[in-house]
């Protein structure tokens, strides 16, 4: 594990610069500057104006040169200034990571839980098979937005219950529980089918294994058997989503941040590249770049944990 | 002119198919008790900076006007007044004179003085003194204020007393009193920030490093927290000598999807929509229709324009002709009727109608087919097979559309548009771009061929200068500064520009406003469609917004602001 680690490492940060690099160049390479922007919004900037404007910020340098000073600056810690939140770039994420990790970590808690729960009582309750299919089909195929809006509609407009959006603007744990049930549910319903499906089919598979049917023959009862011997051996591929769906917790979830008009990582990420806000939108990538990298590696690891042979093969 | 450029919302299109759900819905929200010394507003779009100098932003404008007092404005009558000083300097009361430069150029001395009564939140006193370093840091370029021209052409400053500032201007201009981007900013905060580091002000003032301090704030209201890109908190301004507004607390909540705006309104989380930047209109008379009686509507046409700028520099689109045929055949009052419920008028230059300086005896251009086709055949193009025209050489006569993609109002205006079009024979291509690249460079730099739909946004008789004279044609050598896209050249038209700036008298100015008008209407460098109106939402217990239609929001009135 050690050589895996110190081999996947130096590979990470690499494609970190990689990307950073690549991205950097196609943000700059995308139409409109700041510049042309500030001269849409005053039209009395004459082009000297313009001329020193650009090098005032810099932008009559080569984009390979921006990248640079943008690079060494991140080293030394300085990740730059966000040009839509005039704040430093590193204090309009926190909020926005905070507010993605808090909505998209209950989320996907409960899609896992719900979902692996549904799975194994799929693979070992085979009339049950059909229902859990049939929730899994209605949750892959009920667009966010949609459901969002409808969950909007029952709860915060028609009964009155809970908030239709946003964040409290005072208030205890309790409160910001109210505010994040409709989003939650919104973000579960939609991830809990892939959970489901993948625990079924791999328990399924696990079941129909012959040192199950050697547990059985021993007299093993059935919760032992599913979960001491089925559930950590079909836990492997579910590892996988899980590495992915953790990327997805620092990148946010656009949709149902829109519509419940919560702040988060995928409002930002949007919000940066489109508005031209170069440092945000770097640091932002970045963030959801190694998030996903590292949890690509924790995920590598915890199945060759879980399944030794993996390593030896690897 | 400043671009319309409210982005539209990538949920948008598909949200609204599901709301009128949202209205048909009871709302249990709505028999709750508000606890009415709250007011919560919801806004579609955040602000970046609160520096008032720095970018300009209609949100930043809108929540700048509960806690700041710029030093003029336009009221909702669209005359200039004071704000912060107590009379609006013109030649008849002595604050506006004629004078020379030391060069010996024309120019003027306008005289402001500041309200007695005015305030910073921490107590001390509005005086010169913040004007000085407003334009002391307005002058130097590095620091980045808007409004540069006026800085450079306000050369000197006089202040004979702290509530007396004298600027000396070297150019005439009728609207100097307006002072441009000119307002106070509190020396006693910002001063030494800026001159720590001149470069680097911008991001260093403390209106956004210390957002909640009471001496940035001289208006009814303070700003006492800020959620970056959610929401604004204000409270009463202690030291506010003016009329006390109703409510203690004013919430601006930032709801960027104008789906998710409508639901809050409904389900009681926001209490009013402010029209400045609230829902579209086509949202607000669809909301109208289904949630009458629970809320009040006003619509108030403003000085946003939308228009068809037109490449003149295309072959096809260089004849007049086909120019006058294009607007003839455009039924804007079946296009305002069926999609805006009749609520905006349709434009017959980019002149507004309640803008002084109207002239109403020009008419808008009517639909005429029957016009159209013929100017067209006199044109040289006649029907082709497939019912599009041809010229003598076999060229269709084809026109590329854009607008911004994603704005759905917009884009099925352009369907509209080229839907009539066809009827006189004349193929519009569409390809709609995000407004990003619509506005950064496809406009900016002239790469657009056919005709391209947005909006300008202007303030009353403001000269047209950067979008009809010949100098303002952007170039790469002029650093694709200027808004003349359509590439409009036309040597009175300059002269008349050059011109109306320095006649100080409003008589004397009305004529040449005619005669520009007169100009724009029959050269059509630009095909007018209407002028835009803003939707407001209000619940039934509050009276006494005003909206202006114009540059200064409402909510610089919020004293007036009751509860019924």
């Amino acid at each position: 594990m050690a050589r895996m680690i110190a081999w996947r490492v130096p590979q990470i940060a690499a494609t970190l610069a990689i990307l950073s690099l690549a991205a950097f160049l196609a943000i700059g390479a995308m139409p409109g500057d700041p510049i042309s922007l500030a001269m849409m919004a005053d039209p009395r900037l004459g082009p000297a104006d313009v001329e020193r404007m650009r090098a005032l910020h810099g932008l009559d340098q080569p984009l390979l040169l921006r990248w640079w000073a943008w690079a060494t600056g991140v080293l030394r810690g300085e990740f730059g200034y966000s040009r839509l939140f005039a704040r430093p770039a590193a204090e309009v994420l926190w909020p926005a990571l905070r507010g993605s990790l808090v909505l998209l970590g209950t989320a996907l808690a409960l899609a896992a839980g719900l979902g692996i729960g549904a799975g194994m009582l799929a693979a070992l309750r085979p009339r049950w098979r059909g229902a859990v299919d049939a929730v899994a089909l209605l949750s892959q195929a009920l667009p966010a937005f949609w459901l969002g809006i409808l969950l909007i509609i029952l709860f915060a407009v028609t009964l009155g219950w809970l908030p239709a959006g946003g964040a409290p603007d005072a208030g205890g744990v309790a409160e910001a529980a109210r505010f994040l049930v409709l989003p939650v549910a919104t973000l579960a319903i939609a991830h809990l089918a892939a959970y489901a499906r993948h625990t079924a089919a791999a328990m399924a598979e696990v079941l129909r294994a012959p040192w199950i049917t050697a547990a059985r023959a021993r007299g093993a009862p059935e919760s032992r058997i599913a979960f001491r011997h089925a559930l950590p051996n079909a836990a492997v591929p579910l590892l996988s989503i899980l590495a992915l769906d953790a990327g997805a917790l620092v990148s946010g979830a656009l949709i149902t941040e829109t519509v419940f008009a919560r702040p988060g990582m995928g409002k930002l990420l949007t919000d940066a590249v489109m508005g031209n806000d170069h440092n945000l939108a770097l640091l932002a990538l970045l963030l959801v770049a190694g998030t996903t990298l590292l949890a690509t590696l924790a995920a590598d690891l915890a199945q060759r944990g879980l399944d030794p042979r993996l390593g030896r093969e690897g | 002119m400043i671009p319309e450029m409210r982005e539209a919302e990538p949920l948008r299109a598909a949200a609204l198919a599901l709301l009128p759900l949202l209205a048909a819905a009871p709302a249990a929200a709505q028999g709750r008790d508000q606890g009415r010394d709250t007011l919560t507003i919801g806004l579609s779009q955040a602000t970046g900076t609160f520096h008032p100098n720095i970018e300009s932003m209609a949100a930043k404008s809108y929540i700048l006007g509960f806690a700041r007092r710029p030093l003029t404005g336009h009221g909702p009558d669209w005359r200039p007044l004071c704000l912060a000083c107590d009379v609006f300097p013109t030649l008849e009361n002595g604050q506006v004179v004629l004078e020379n430069t030391p060069e010996g150029k024309p120019g003027m001395r306008v005289t402001w003085r500041l309200r007695e009564d005015l305030r910073w939140g921490d107590g001390r006193p509005v005086t010169a003194e913040d004007l000085r370093f407003a334009w002391e840091a307005g002058r130097a370029f590095e620091t980045g204020f808007g409004g540069a021209e006026f800085y450079r052409q306000a050369y000197e400053f006089i202040s004979p007393d702290p509530r007396t500032v004298t600027l000396r201007l070297d150019k005439v201009s009728f609207d100097a009193g307006s002072a441009g981007g000119f307002e106070p900013l509190p020396a006693h905060i910002d001063r030494a920030i800026w001159e720590a580091d001149r470069r680097n002000y911008r991001s260093r003032t403390a209106y956004d490093t210390d957002t909640t301090n009471r001496g940035l704030w001289n208006g009814p209201y303070r700003v006492t927290a800020v959620q970056p890109g959610a929401g604004v908190t204000l409270e009463r301004n202690e030291a506010w000598a003016g009329p006390a507004p109703a409510f203690r607390r004013v919430n601006i909540r930032v709801v960027e999807n104008s789906a998710a705006l409508e639901a809050q309104l409904l389900a009681g989380q926001v209490d009013m929509i402010a029209g400045e930047l609230g829902l579209s209109l086509d949202q607000a008379i669809a909301l109208e229709r289904r949630a009458r009686g629970r809320f009040r509507f006003e619509y108030r046409a403003g000085l946003v324009w939308e228009h068809l700028d037109l490449r003149l520099d295309n072959p096809i689109l260089s004849d007049l002709r086909v120019r006058q045929a294009l607007m003839l055949a455009i039924d804007r009052p079946r296009i305002v009727a069926g999609l805006f419920d009749g609520r905006q008028p349709v434009a017959a230059t980019s002149i507004h109608p309640d803008d002084p300086m109207i002239d109403k005896s020009l008419a808008p251009w009517p639909f005429d087919l029957a016009r159209a086709q013929a100017l067209l055949e006199e044109a040289g193009w006649r029907p082709g097979p497939d019912g599009i025209r041809r010229n003598a050489e076999g060229a269709r006569l084809t026109v590329d559309l854009q607008t911004t993609a994603g704005n759905r109002s917009r884009e099925t205006v352009l369907q509209a548009i080229q839907g009539m079009w066809r009827a006189a024979g004349v193929e519009g291509r569409i390809a709609n771009q995000p407004p990003r690249v619509l506005f950064g460079e496809t406009l900016s730099q002239r790469r657009f061929q056919g005709a391209a739909l947005f909006a300008w946004i202007s303030s009353p008789e403001n000269v047209p200068r950067s979008t009809l004279h010949s100098d303002e044609i952007p170039t790469a050598a002029r650093n694709w500064s200027g808004q003349n896209y359509p590439g409009y050249r036309n040597p009175e038209m300059d002269a008349l520009i050059e011109a109306l700036p320095q006649e100080l008298d409003a008589e004397k100015r009305r004529p040449m406003w005619s005669r520009l008008q007169a100009m724009v209407h029959r050269d059509l460098p630009a095909l007018p469609l209407w002028h835009r109106a803003d939707a407001h939402v209000w619940p039934q217990w509050l009276e006494g917004v005003r909206p202006t239609g114009n540059m200064s929001p409402s909510s610089l009135w919020v004293t007036d602001w009751r509860m019924r």
